[in-house]
């Protein structure tokens, strides 16, 4: 069988035969890689394609012969590479009785509490004891017991349980970039833990759960709550971020008890971020149930039929001054509907850029231009303005990757991020200082380039002096055979976001580098390309707030968290004479606005299709049941836009929705704001980012991750030169402008003249805008 | 001649007197009649009737949630919801109901259980006066082990040779 002729073989490939089964394999690959390929199983619990091998667990050994003569010893599968003419047998009694050997002694300190494991019925080593165990025991001493570690409010553990196959602690290291576990002692005395008792704080953690052969690391929101074999799987896209991430929604009576990663090579490999992956107790949190009708002050709960008359009568009296505000995460399909809802109105003021306040290129997202899949592969990366592990975890750890292969990536922004790995260059400037880095960074590239600037940035490159870290910055884009230029949340909600947009985005051209912008919002392209964007003399999100409207709409929008200036939005909504809310929540701001709330689906509750970040549109089906009369948001747009009798609304089922769904890119706009003179005296300019787990409605009410230390809660985060000068100290409290009054926190991530408070927290709202001056002084 | 045969035996009504010798013969056997409810046939110890929950000898619900008896009921007839105790965070369950309505009384799941939690006692007299009583609950299941414990475990101490 194995008689191929020998010039058949390419030259990066050997032929060896596993089980008798004669194949090709790419040279330097193991064996266990070569077998499951074929289709053999060779039981394993250490090796994970996605990891390093370690070869710990042993038990995936198998017989081997070279060059005719047998290995004496038993070889273990996921650490020995191919040969020219190796024999494999997996299934030989000698094989066999190996991983029955290690088998047993892997049993021996195993604890036999399957009946209170959470990983019953999922269990690999339950899986794999089914096959090559023994039915009893020959060991009758004392079983290992390890003390459990806490490691937050995501993880849960019961580490007696752990059978050392350190994936986690390869996980930790290799994929999260953290280091947040490790082996402590040798032999039997082998723990594994974080040293010091801390929690597990990175943004990808929960992936260890899904490594974790047995139930040492289960997932504890879901703790106890069902068993494997009651799950129905459906897949799902992750909502909270515009990668897309493909999932799974275990879903019970209809309800999501817990989401799992759905392998996709080309976005989330077979990782899912903690966002995506415990976000669903929000789903049932808070949630609005019936619709809801205020008459004269009060609230009171209505059939459908009603509110949905009170909401076509409010929207018929309001006539074209309407402001319709859509959330950036809502449906291609629901966003459609809101144009031809708009248009049927007469009006031209709808907008879904809630967090963008510079509006002076039009700015709207687009796709990447390099895809994700690329992103390990890069050579060289500049960060503008991002926090990348938590605007887009799973896109943070791909960069990671390109970094350990020896990629350079340099960092321009207002705050000093610690992005898991060791950044070439690094500038960190104030806010109001921060157009001028980036368009030094532009210098240097029209300095070593031939292309030429657009007139309004050469004017203003000609004031600017590219320093040493912007020339390095540019030429390692330059060099690198394959570069990005991550244009990050922290940027595009800049207030002059369309300067260092413009800046940004010549530097990636000149550098023939790919123009990544993260969009602000899980469909924010979709809707982008959708068209719910300003019509004709249309005002843009932060207008149609500044320059109070009669009537709003708003949709899936959680107040007022989710609009970038909330105090001039609040003040507006609550001016005006009608409000009408599409909403899966009734939060208090909103209750305090609206006249109308119709109870919405969430994402995973209804049919939809989202276009992630490489513009590719995926599609999701319902998963899970919307609870009590809450319904899709395109059926009840659907009855609205029939109700009010507009073209567009004929349709009657989905796919007749879908049939004329308008597309069409945006047109790039050239534009910028006038530069602001930089702030003086003892007023810090204000950054103002999202916190990971605070992004949108659903996330704010998820207990797990609000409970998780990267929600940190509201707090002034300012340079110690800057606490020194004002007088204020770590632990201390500030009063923020006139009212409010925050805890101090000392942050070097800050820069001098700069003062870091994070927004979506109750404390936080209606504070002055990114990159507003705000005085501090000591409570 | 056969005619002739029958027409005595019918005259002189032998049949008749045949049956009522049977009769006869019947009044002085043993009864084989109950007196239910005062009266009980004997019963197997291996009896399989209505459900009860068992407790540990300190009080505490033997049930640890791990839903086994659920995966194996070939009817469908049991419910269980779980969740980690407010107390003390054990895995327990917060509902546990059995359909009698669909049980089949097949003993599965007092088979499958772990802990010898579940199990089905030699009671099979009872009745539902309304609608949905047929679904019992956790509550009532552990009342039934609870005051039927004494019979339960001596049942089962009958049956321990044999498992």
């Amino acid at each position: 069988m194995s008689a191929q002729p020998a010039n058949n073989t390419p030259p990066d490939m050997v032929n060896i035969e596993i089980d008798g089964k004669a194949m090709q394999v790419p040279k330097g690959s193991m064996i266990i890689q070569a077998a499951d390929k074929a289709g053999i199983t060779i039981p394993r619990f250490c090796y994970h394609p996605k990891l390093a091998i370690a070869a710990n667990c042993r038990q995936c050994l198998v017989e081997v012969e070279m060059g005719g003569r047998p290995i004496p010893k038993p070889q273990p599968a996921c650490a020995t590479p191919v040969g020219e003419g190796m024999k494999v047998s997996t299934r030989s009694d000698k094989a066999l009785h190996w991983q029955r050997d290690v088998m047993e002694f892997l049993l021996i300190n195993h604890p036999l509490d399957c009946p209170i494991c959470d990983q019953g019925g999922e269990c690999e080593l339950q899986d794999v004891a089914l096959g090559y165990g023994r039915s009893v025991s020959r060991y009758t001493e004392r079983k290992r017991t390890v003390a459990d570690e806490n490691l937050g409010p995501l993880v849960a553990t019961e580490m007696t349980r752990c059978i050392q196959c350190t994936r986690c602690v390869r996980f930790m290291g290799e994929i999260a970039g953290t280091y947040e576990l490790g082996g402590m002692n040798r032999g039997e005395g082998l723990e594994i833990g974080t040293y010091i008792g801390k929690s597990i704080d990175s943004e990808l953690g929960g992936n260890i759960i899904d490594v974790c052969p047995v139930g040492a690391l289960t997932n504890k929101p879901f703790q106890f709550q069902a068993r494997a074999w009651e799950l129905i799987a459906r897949p799902s896209i992750g909502y909270h971020d515009a990668l897309g991430s493909n999932l799974w929604l275990h879903t019970r009576r209809g309800e999501v008890l817990r989401t799992v990663p759905r392998d996709n090579e080309s976005i989330n490999e077979c990782w899912l971020s903690d966002r995506d992956r415990y976000s669903h107790q929000g789903m049932y949190t808070e949630r609005l149930h019936v619709p809801m009708v205020k008459r004269d002050g009060t609230w009171h709960e209505v059939q459908w039929d009603v509110a949905l008359k009170a909401a076509v009568d409010a929207l018929r009296e309001a006539g074209k001054d309407i402001g319709f505000l859509v959330h950036p995460s809502t449906s291609n399909e629901e966003g459609d509907l809101l144009r031809r809802l708009a248009k049927g109105l007469g009006s031209a003021h709808i907008d879904h850029r809630l967090r963008t306040l510079d509006f002076a290129d039009a700015p709207v997202a687009r796709a990447f231009g390099t895809p994700v899949a690329e992103m390990d592969k890069v050579g060289a990366a500049l960060l503008v303005g991002s926090n990348l592990r938590h605007e887009l975890p799973l896109l943070g750890h791909r960069l990671r990757q390109a970094v350990r292969h020896g990629a350079a990536v340099h960092a321009v922004g207002s705050l000093k991020i610690d992005q898991g790995y060791a950044l070439a260059g690094e500038t960190t400037v104030a806010p109001q200082h921060l157009p001028s880095a980036v368009l030094a960074i532009a210098k240097a590239a029209s300095a070593k380039s031939e292309l030429t600037p657009s007139s309004a940035l050469a004017e203003a490159l000609s004031g600017v002096e590219a320093d040493a870290a912007a020339e390095a910055a540019f030429d390692a884009l330059s060099k690198a055979s394959q570069a990005v230029v991550v244009f990050g949340e922290m940027a595009a909600t800049h207030p002059q976001a369309s300067w260092l947009r413009a800046a940004a985005r010549y530097v990636a051209e000149a550098a023939q580098a790919g123009f990544n912008e993260l969009p602000l919002g899980a469909n924010a392209i979709g809707l982008a390309r959708g068209g719910v964007l300003p019509g004709e003399g249309g005002l843009d999100a932060r207008a149609m707030l500044a320059q109070p409207r009669d009537a709003y709409v708003l949709y899936g929008v959680d107040l007022p968290y989710d609009l970038a200036d909330d105090a001039t939005a609040m003040q507006a909504l609550l001016g005006a004479n009608t409000v009408v809310a599409f909403s899966a929540y009734a939060g208090r701001s909103l209750r305090d606005v609206a006249d109308v709330i119709l109870p919405l689906a969430l994402l995973p509750e209804t049919d939809a299709t989202l276009t992630n970040v490489d513009g590719v549109e995926q599609s999701l089906a319902a998963g899970a049941t919307a609870p009590g009369q809450a319904r899709a948001g395109w059926k009840v747009l659907r009855a609205v836009g029939g109700e009010l009798g507009i073209d567009g609304f004929a349709f009657d089922d989905f796919a007749g929705l879908r049939a004329d769904l308008h597309e069409a890119e945006a047109p790039q706009r050239e534009g910028l704001c006038p530069r602001e003179a930089a702030v003086g005296g003892n007023a810090l300019t204000r950054v103002a980012t999202m916190p990971i787990y605070r992004s949108d409605a659903v996330l704010r009410r998820a207990k797990a991750l609000n409970d998780h230390p990267l929600t940190r809660g509201a707090a002034v985060r300012l340079h110690a030169d800057d606490a020194a000068r004002l007088g204020l100290s770590d632990g201390g409290r500030a009063r923020v402008g006139d009212t409010r009054v925050l805890p101090v926190v000392v942050d070097t991530a800050v820069p001098v003249g700069a003062v870091w408070i994070e927004s979506a927290y109750a404390d936080t709202a209606s504070l002055p805008p990114y990159g507003a001056a705000l005085t501090l002084s000591k409570a | 001649m056969s005619r002739i045969t029958s027409y005595f035996k019918s005259l002189l009504l032998i049949e008749m007197f045949k049956g009522m010798g049977l009769t006869l013969r019947y009044m002085f056997k043993p009864k084989y009649t109950m007196r239910f409810p005062m009266e009980h046939i004997p019963k197997s110890n291996r009896f399989r009737g209505l459900h009860a929950l068992r407790r540990y000898a300190n009080g505490e619900e033997r049930c640890i949630a791990c839903k086994l008896c659920e995966a194996v009921c070939p009817a469908l007839a049991i419910t269980i919801d779980s969740a980690p105790r407010e107390s003390d965070g054990q895995r327990r369950t917060t509902r546990y109901d059995i359909d009698l309505f669909k049980c089949i009384y097949c003993g599965f799941c007092e088979e499958s259980c772990p802990v010898d939690s579940i199990v089905e006692t030699s009671i099979h007299e009872y009745h539902f006066e309304q609608r949905g009583e047929n679904v019992v609950t956790k509550q009532q299941l552990l009342a039934i082990g609870d005051r039927y414990e004494q019979d339960i475990a001596a049942d089962r101490a009958q049956d321990a040779a044999y498992r």
